[in-house]
């Protein structure tokens, strides 16, 4: 039977020769993930359970991020809750801040996430995955004990939905662009417990770091995964990476498909997308006349090298707007020390730009860029949410880095060609 | 049986609003409860009675993973969740965490704000006593029902732990 690349990994996973959609499945899990806001709930059910033992403590991995370096006294209690029980457990992958990184930017950089893969997260942006061509969903915190204990969960095979993206992508279009415009058509709820599967020319010209921007946002749309599958970019960035043997999937021809949808990609200009849903897409040049106060360059969704590099080409020699705050978080370590060494600070730094140690931070209202009542700012973040990055009367306008870069100089939303 | 007062909320009622991120820096569900639903309604706390229900649209608790979002709901004392459509991660959490949703179209169109509902999860059906009127509805699927009936995703690993 012809089987979408999503129905083969959860097939394989579930020692069976195949699924179809609707099918209930239990399925050996790869990677289990959980971060300092989730994992200290799933610990707690462990603890209750009377577990000893995860599965593998090579497999469960648990990586400080939301609030960290530690904002608060509650949440430094929430991350002691999860090195001890990384210390006791033995996990290989524990990320103390200095070597922690956002989860999903440091997952696939680390070579921990490798194609063909079936991984769980508690945290609804694990779908970030799917961009190596691993099916990676987010789970709540229970179904995390669950998995961490027994390295199995059950899955409901989700229908797929195809995304064929083709043409040439004009000037400051990215593949952020690709997947606002993607949820824009479709709406939040679009792909609601679907697999969402993005293929054709324009995502196979499309580098690493974008094509993980948008596995990221698939969950904007409802998504329950947003796969690619694996091509020589995919492995060019896997192959020195990876801790582990990995396997190609691809959907067989004549897959089912609940819905098929083609992009032209060369019609696209920078999108943005308004408050408070990531479906209130609108090209940047109609958005009008919008002051912003903040502009925060950074998250799972647009923290890497790709997206710094693209931030920095259009703040070079230029000064951030007197109203505005610019903060930039490369989102791991290792991507903070390449933008380090490619002289990206200086460009920051010389435009007046905050550089900040890796954090999801201010993406979820925490630390690091909270809103005041009435302010806005431009982000290249994934969530726009009422109240997302702090007040409740707060407003969220998510972008592209370039974007994001010349509204900061400008001090309103702006299309980049605007401040050159 | 559940019993209460609607509570209602319009469509794709994201985790963020149920409770937001400025308070994930503890789990005590009775902490997470003060703030249920604040970015939405910001009485809604004060205002709601064990047994209570909240009626929705589509897409309820869309956005992020977490456990939170149920967790502060049922520490509010709402008895149950009736929306359009749910939120994937959300309705395995809800079922994890022992709150009851009920996915019903035609009840969330013709209950009003006050209403006293019933939910009838064994019957499958939504009975708005305000009104007089009933609102059948399709019940979880029977793989969940097992579940349920074993006591839980919890109860079930336990169970697995043992062999």
């Amino acid at each position: 039977m012809a089987m979408t690349m999503a129905e083969r990994i959860l097939a394989d996973h579930a020692g069976l020769e195949e699924v179809s959609p609707g099918q209930i499945v239990n399925a050996r899990v790869d990677i289990v993930l959980g971060n300092d806001v989730t994992a200290p709930i799933a610990i707690r059910a462990f603890r209750e359970l009377g577990a000893r033992r995860v599965f593998d403590p090579e497999r469960v991995v648990l990586v400080p991020d939301h609030f960290t370096p530690n904002k608060d006294i509650k949440s430094a209690q929430q991350c002691k809750v999860l090195r001890e029980f990384a210390r006791e457990q033995g996990l290989t992958n524990y990320f103390e801040v200095g070597q922690m990184g956002i989860e999903h930017a440091l997952l696939p950089e680390q070579g921990i996430v490798v194609p063909g893969d079936l991984v769980v997260g508690a945290d609804s942006h694990t779908c970030t995955y799917g961009a190596l061509g691993a099916f990676a969903t987010g789970v709540g915190s229970t179904d995390l004990a669950a998995a961490m204990i027994l390295g199995e969960l059950w899955f409901r095979v989700p229908e797929s939905m195809l995304f064929v993206y083709y043409g040439q992508r004009g000037e400051y279009v990215t593949g952020k662009d690709y997947i606002l415009y993607t949820i824009g058509l479709i709406g939040v709820d679009g792909a609601r417990y679907r697999a969402m599967e993005f293929t054709g020319e324009a995502i196979s010209t499309l580098p690493m770091d974008e094509r993980l921007t948008m596995s990221n946002m698939a969950i904007e749309a409802g998504g329950k995964a947003g796969l690619i599958s694996p091509d020589e970019v995919t492995l060019e960035y896997v192959r020195p990476r990876a801790k582990r043997p990995w396997k190609v999937y691809k959907s067989d021809p004549g897959a089912g498909y609940v819905e098929t949808l083609e992009i032209d990609v060369s019609r696209l200009t920078p999108v943005v997308a308004l408050p408070h849903l990531p479906e209130n897409v609108k090209p940047v040049e109609e958005v009008g006349e919008i002051p912003i106060d903040q502009v925060v360059i950074g998250s799972c969704t647009n923290g890497r090298i790709t997206d710094l590099r693209q931030a920095a080409q259009i703040l070079k020699g230029k000064r951030v707007h007197p109203y505005v705050r610019l903060i930039v978080i490369p989102a791991t370590q290792e991507i903070y020390r390449q933008a380090m060494k490619e002289g990206l600070f200086d460009v920051f730094l010389d435009a007046g730009a905050a550089v900040s140690t890796p954090t999801c931070g201010p993406c979820l209202g925490g630390h690091m860029g909270v809103l005041a009542e009435g302010e806005r700012a431009v982000a290249t973040t994934n969530r726009n949410f009422v109240g997302r990055m702090g007040h409740p009367k707060s407003e969220v306008y998510l972008s592209n880095p370039y974007v994001a870069a010349a509204s900061a100089i400008a001090g309103r939303i702006v299309h980049p060609k605007e401040v050159l | 049986m559940i019993r209460g007062r609607a509570w209602k909320f319009g469509d794709h009622i994201d985790t963020d609003v149920i409770i937001p991120a400025r308070y994930l820096n503890t789990s005590d569900p009775g902490e997470l409860a003060r703030h249920c639903m604040e970015d939405a309604d910001p009485e809604f706390a004060g205002k709601v009675r064990p047994g209570d229900i909240i009626v929705a649209g589509e897409n309820f608790g869309c956005g992020s993973s977490r456990e939170h979002a149920p967790i502060a709901i049922k520490a509010a004392g709402v008895a149950c969740v009736v929306a359009k459509s749910f939120a994937r991660i959300f309705y395995r959490n809800a079922f994890n965490t022992g709150l009851p949703i009920v996915e019903c179209p035609r009840g969330v169109e013709a209950i009003q704000e006050g209403d006293e509902v019933e939910v009838d999860l064994e019957k499958g059906v939504v009975r708005n006593l305000t009104r007089g009127e009933e609102y059948p509805f399709v019940p979880i699927p029977p793989f969940m029902q097992e579940l349920l009936n074993k006591g839980g995703l919890l109860e079930y690993v336990k169970e697995r732990m043992k062999q």
